[in-house]
């Protein structure tokens, strides 16, 4: 076992939780020692089951040994998870070639290089299809999909029917991964990824905060922003609800809508159960 | 400055229902002046609050929300209000469950203004 490998997997004993499976099983898949490498890659996925690169690296490892078929839901997974993944986007692309659908394989590149367009490895990866298609010059950009017409079919949505289901309402699970819902900022970008991450020790603050100062359970955490408020709540004890909203919406009315997104989170992880 | 800061927390600490107010370093959860009733450990109010305003901070501004002007955590049995002042402070209310949040949060945003 090679020191890399043996580190790795040291800390990953250590702490079974750490999400240096993801370093771990690369490096396996890497060096091709695709069982070892796929027994990572699931115990990372049994505890990190909302975790987009999770299922990247699985896919990649089944890409390896010729699942294709597996391959194709992990990354499809991945893409449900994080619709701006390049990694995912790039796999797709290959398996689409690999069955000779180009048109995809070249959309799938498209949607990759407008989210990454510094990639070196997407450039690489269109001229390998054009080659292949006998293509020269670029697709004309408005001949291919939009990444919006790539992204997967939508999951029975956790908030349908709600104010702002699209883009102002997170759920997260107790480790911070995205259960459903999205973050836009007022200019479109996709922020939901990140929020969450910084949001996921909001809720082990608030509670060492609320017990320590004699107070209970906390119950709600708002704030104003300069351009908006939020709102962070607990639906149950292992989730969390963030609600956003711009200026226009008093924080009063916040909470109102954050207890209905609330409920109806709470029913939706109910029927996930 | 000692006097300062006591004044602007007397406007906070005079809301019914207010049980504590203080002064807080935003980088390091110091307490910089605090009135407050006995039972409530400021050295922990001030480090929990600092801790806690700034994770909900970094996520607002990576919302595009801008910086934060005003932070409510609700609990059971009270809540803790802060605002922002000048030269990277807080000012901070620890409260009865039953008061009036609009008045605290006038209060407050009156006082991080004074000691600013």
């Amino acid at each position: 076992m090679s020191d890399d490998v043996k580190s790795l997997s040291g800390e990953l004993a250590r702490d079974p939780q750490s999400l240096v499976f993801l370093r771990l099983g690369e490096l396996l898949r890497q060096r091709r020692q695709f069982d070892t490498a796929t027994r990572v890659a699931l115990h990372g996925l049994e505890r990190h089951a909302h975790l987009a690169d999770a299922h990247d690296l699985y896919a990649r490892i089944l890409a390896d040994r010729h699942d294709y078929e597996h391959a194709f839901d992990e990354w499809d997974m991945t893409l449900r998870i994080a619709p701006h993944h390049t990694g995912a986007l790039k796999g797709l692309a290959f398996l689409y070639f690999k069955v000779g659908d180009l048109t995809q394989a070249e959309a799938h590149l498209q949607a990759a290089h407008r989210i990454a367009p510094d990639d070196p490895t997407i450039g690489q990866a269109f001229a390998v299809i054009r080659g292949e298609a006998g293509l020269s010059g670029e697709v004309p950009a408005e001949a291919l999909p939009t990444a919006e017409s790539l992204a997967p079919i939508p999951e029975p949505r956790v908030f349908a029917g709600l104010e702002g289901a699209q883009e102002g309402l997170l759920l997260l699970d107790g480790a911070g991964m995205v259960l459903g819902g999205a973050l836009k900022t007022a200019d479109g970008d996709d922020v939901t990824e990140t929020v969450a991450a910084y949001l996921a020790g909001v809720s082990h603050e608030a509670t060492r905060t609320a017990r320590l100062l004699g107070l209970g359970d906390w119950r709600g955490l708002s704030a104003e922003g300069q351009s908006g408020h939020v709102h962070v709540g607990q639906p149950t004890t292992e989730s969390m609800l963030l609600v956003m909203r711009d200026r226009s919406v008093p924080l009063g009315r916040l909470s109102l809508l954050a207890q209905r997104a609330a409920q109806a989170a709470r029913r939706w992880l109910e029927r996930q159960r | 400055m000692s006097g300062l800061y006591m004044r602007a927390l007397d406007m906070v600490t005079r809301v019914r229902g207010v049980r504590g107010a203080m002064v807080v370093a935003r980088s390091d959860g110091l307490v910089v002046a605090e009135q407050l009733m006995e039972g409530i450990k400021g050295s922990t109010v001030a480090a929990l609050t600092a801790s806690l305003t700034g994770r909900l901070q970094r996520a607002m501004m990576a919302a595009g929300l801008g910086p934060s002007q005003f932070w409510h955590l609700q609990c059971e049995s009270g809540a803790v209000l802060a605002v922002p002042a000048g030269e990277g402070l807080l000012v901070v209310a620890v409260t009865e469950p039953e008061v009036n949040v609009g008045l605290v949060r006038l209060e407050l945003l009156r006082a991080a203004e004074a000691a600013g």
